[in-house]
């Protein structure tokens, strides 16, 4: 490598936040797609991360994301975040069904710590974009072993934030939630250098 | 589910006598209670009643297919770091807090003896265990919240977004419906000819590996299978019905994978221990062994004089078997076991499979021997393992390629331009794939729910016959040399053959010839087995 060569690449809270934003927004859209959440038509192949992936064409569906998500970037930049849940229910009698976990956990990434909010992570983009697909092939594979919902389904995303959050207009609090009988499968994690994200599917067992 | 039918099958098998009133013997308790805890009882118990040798060494099944149910509940593994193999997990009790639980337990042992009570009494007792620690996870879980003993709930607060996303329309029926239903097959379309739907033939495999990723069975130029049952390699002949065995590995090691050489008479294995082994079948001799791989190989294709390799560690290996220094190059194109390998009928390309749901294609290297080392072509649209590869006999550079559970699609690609031609959707897993020549058909070999082999015109993809008979699912598929029978291979530990693709006998004479040396064979098939 030449001299001239510009410094390597550094991510910043920030970078990271926006990396685990779109896999949430990519793996969100991929488990309503293998779920079956959604007719198959509504959705449309996109190619990231070397993987075809499906997103949803509903503006409906795509406009709820672009919301939650862009407040998630924002308090995860700042470390507020300890877990985002997407939560599958039944429609009609309101029972959970399944829970994907996204479990969020700070680091300290491998540049000068002295400023919490100005941590830096020299991690190549190329491995953190390998670890994430390898998420992705996992979750579609999960449809090897998760009961079928046959019911029609709504799904919603909470936000599991620090006691001290301020809370956003057109946000509401809510209380957790429980799955009877229930199941769950950890799947790979992976790492920006500055959050880990691991990801959990908990599902209701159908016996 | 289908697996807890294998456990009920189970229970039923492990009961020996009548109901008793009252609480259950001593030995039942402990046998429930074993049963629950480790897997390796009920195997004796299976190897007792299905009279087998069942070799200790079970190739890990990767996919879950019935075996897997026992073993589940045995063990937890780190997910994060599966060193090279798979991501086929198991569920851990994340659910349940032990730590918790042990000291309710302990607080309050009036309330286990209970449950052990129920335990005993109730006939589908092994899923009241189930319910039963899930039921306790759950009291757990709303315990530690109350008492704020838990560790997770430390004063987070919990939001969401007011507008919420809408619901599906009330006529979506969930497409997923297909891999969990067991419908009756539709019915045929009756195509120009008939196609008998059942097998000819059943030969009897014990100790079949049922291993998605591995391709343990071929049909040699000269009429002769080679198969692998546990730990030994059979030859059956075909014409004669002769069957004798090849080799036998030590314990611990199989063969992962078979495959003969063009003309016959040689056959290379791929071993467990990442060799490939070449074997003189006319003699009974091993000629050579080449090895080059870390880990398992399960995938082999013949070009001539290279054979090349894929493995669990995700390359694929060209081999010159004429030379002393064997491996010509190496190739790194998945990052998971490499199942599917198939050189194409013009041999211009090599098409490669992997678990991790890319199909590569690699051009013949400029040298004529070998490929490129970097792939032509990457398709990464199937959603799951693909291992089922068939190149089109009569349009050199057409792949049809298959996908596993998730994904049940066959497509279509275009090598030439590397475009996806057509798609589509097959309901179930499909194992393998294979060009008639005779008759411009497919034969795609499928899994849960019928494990039936399904024929379609090529290239309208229009389905010709469902071909049912396997009581689980099928793992492998070869054909015979004369184009006319193929032979398939299932989870069920048998070997079908089926007569789908006889040439017409009112052809010409040359066909009329080739049916009277058929007659002559009957006289071999008039039995079953």
């Amino acid at each position: 490598m030449s001299t001239a060569q510009a410094t390597k690449n550094c991510i910043t809270l920030k970078g990271s936040a926006q990396i685990i934003v779109e896999y949430l927004k990519y793996g969100i859209n991929s488990i309503l797609f293998q779920r079956g959440i959604y007719p198959a038509e509504d959705f449309d192949n996109t190619q990231h991360y070397g993987l075809t992936i499906l997103m949803s064409k509903d503006p409906k569906i795509t406009t709820f994301l672009q919301n939650v998500l862009s407040q998630t970037e924002e308090w995860l930049s700042k470390n507020m975040i300890n877990k985002i849940s997407m939560v599958i229910t039944n429609a009609h009698t309101k029972e959970v069904l399944e829970c994907w976990d996204f479990k969020m956990q700070a680091e300290l990434g491998d540049g000068d710590t002295s400023d919490p909010s100005k941590l830096t992570s020299t991690k190549e983009l190329s491995r953190i974009q390998n670890e994430i697909r390898d998420v992705m092939r996992q979750i579609s594979a999960t449809v090897s072993y998760l009961p079928l919902l046959d019911c029609i389904c709504t799904f919603d995303v909470m936000i599991h934030t620090l006691q001290n959050t301020e809370l956003p207009a057109k946000w509401d609090e809510t209380g957790a939630i429980v799955i009877q009988n229930a199941q769950a499968v950890q799947l790979r994690s992976f790492s920006t250098g500055l959050h880990k994200v691991d990801t959990v599917v908990n599902y209701k067992m159908s016996t | 589910m289908s697996q807890f039918n294998f456990v009920s099958d189970l229970q039923n098998a492990l009961i020996m006598d009548g109901e008793t009133r009252g609480p259950a013997p001593r030995w039942k308790k402990k046998l429930e209670a074993s049963l629950n805890g480790s897997a390796n009882t009920t195997r004796s118990v299976l190897s007792v009643s299905y009279n087998t040798s069942f070799s200790g060494v079970q190739a890990p099944t990767k996919t879950p297919g019935k075996s897997s149910e026992g073993k589940s509940k045995k063990s937890t593994t780190t997910p994060t770091k599966t060193p090279g193999g798979g991501d086929r997990f198991i569920p851990n009790r994340a659910a349940t807090n032990f730590e918790l639980a042990h000291f309710l337990v302990t607080k309050d042992a009036g309330d286990k003896s209970d449950e052990e009570n129920d335990k005993a009494t109730t006939s589908n007792s092994n899923q009241a265990n189930v319910q039963a620690s899930a039921h306790k996870g759950e009291r757990q879980k709303l315990i530690s919240e109350v008492a704020q003993v838990g560790e997770n709930t430390g004063g987070g607060r919990i939001l969401c977004y007011q507008n919420k996303a809408p619901a599906a329309p009330e006529t979506h029926n969930n497409p997923l419906k297909v891999v969990y239903s067991i419908k009756t097959p539709i019915s045929t379309k009756s195509g120009s000819r008939y196609i008998p739907t059942t097998s000819e033939r059943i030969l009897d495999a014990p100790d079949f590996i049922n291993d998605y990723y591995l391709n343990l069975m071929d049909w040699s130029g000269d009429n002769i299978v080679a198969v692998a049952l546990g730990s030994c390699v059979y030859l059956w002949n075909a014409s004669s019905g002769n069957i004798e065995q090849l080799t036998e590995f030590e314990e611990g090691d199989y063969a992962g994978s078979l495959s003969w050489i063009q003309e016959g008479q040689i056959l290379a294995i791929g071993n467990s221990t990442g060799a490939v082994e070449l074997w003189d079948c006319s003699k009974v001799k091993r000629l050579r062994v080449m090895d080059g791989h870390s880990a398992r190989v399960g995938s082999l294709a013949w070009n001539s004089f290279l054979v090349s390799s894929g493995s669990r560690d995700g390359t694929i290996i060209h081999h010159d078997v004429r030379s002393r220094e064997h491996k010509i190059s190496s190739l790194a194109g998945h990052t998971q076991e490499v199942c599917g390998l198939k050189w194409s009928t013009d041999f211009k390309y090599l098409a490669s499979g992997g678990n991790d749901n890319l199909v590569n294609v690699w051009a013949l290297a400029s040298s004529g021997v070998g490929t490129a080392s970097e792939p032509l072509h990457k398709f990464n649209e199937h959603q799951a393992a693909v291992r089922a590869l068939a190149w089109c006999p009569w349009q050199p550079s057409t792949l049809a390629s298959g996908g596993g559970t998730a994904d049940r699609c066959i497509k279509f690609w275009n090598v030439n331009n590397g475009s996806l031609m057509k798609s589509v959707d097959s309901k179930s897993q499909v194992c393998s794939l294979l060009f008639s020549r005779h008759y411009k058909e497919l034969i795609s070999a499928h899994g849960f729910a019928n494990n039936q082999l399904t024929i379609w015109k090529y290239p309208t993809m229009v389905k010709q016959a469902d071909l049912t008979g396997h009581t689980s699912r099928v793992l492998q598929m070869a054909m015979s040399p004369d184009g006319s029978t193929v032979i398939s291979a299932g989870a069920d530990e048998t070997l079908r053959l089926w007569n789908c693709f006889a040439p017409d006998p009112l052809a010409s004479k040359k066909a009329a010839a080739t049916a009277n040396s058929k007659a002559k064979n009957s006289v071999f098939r008039q039995s079953i087995r």
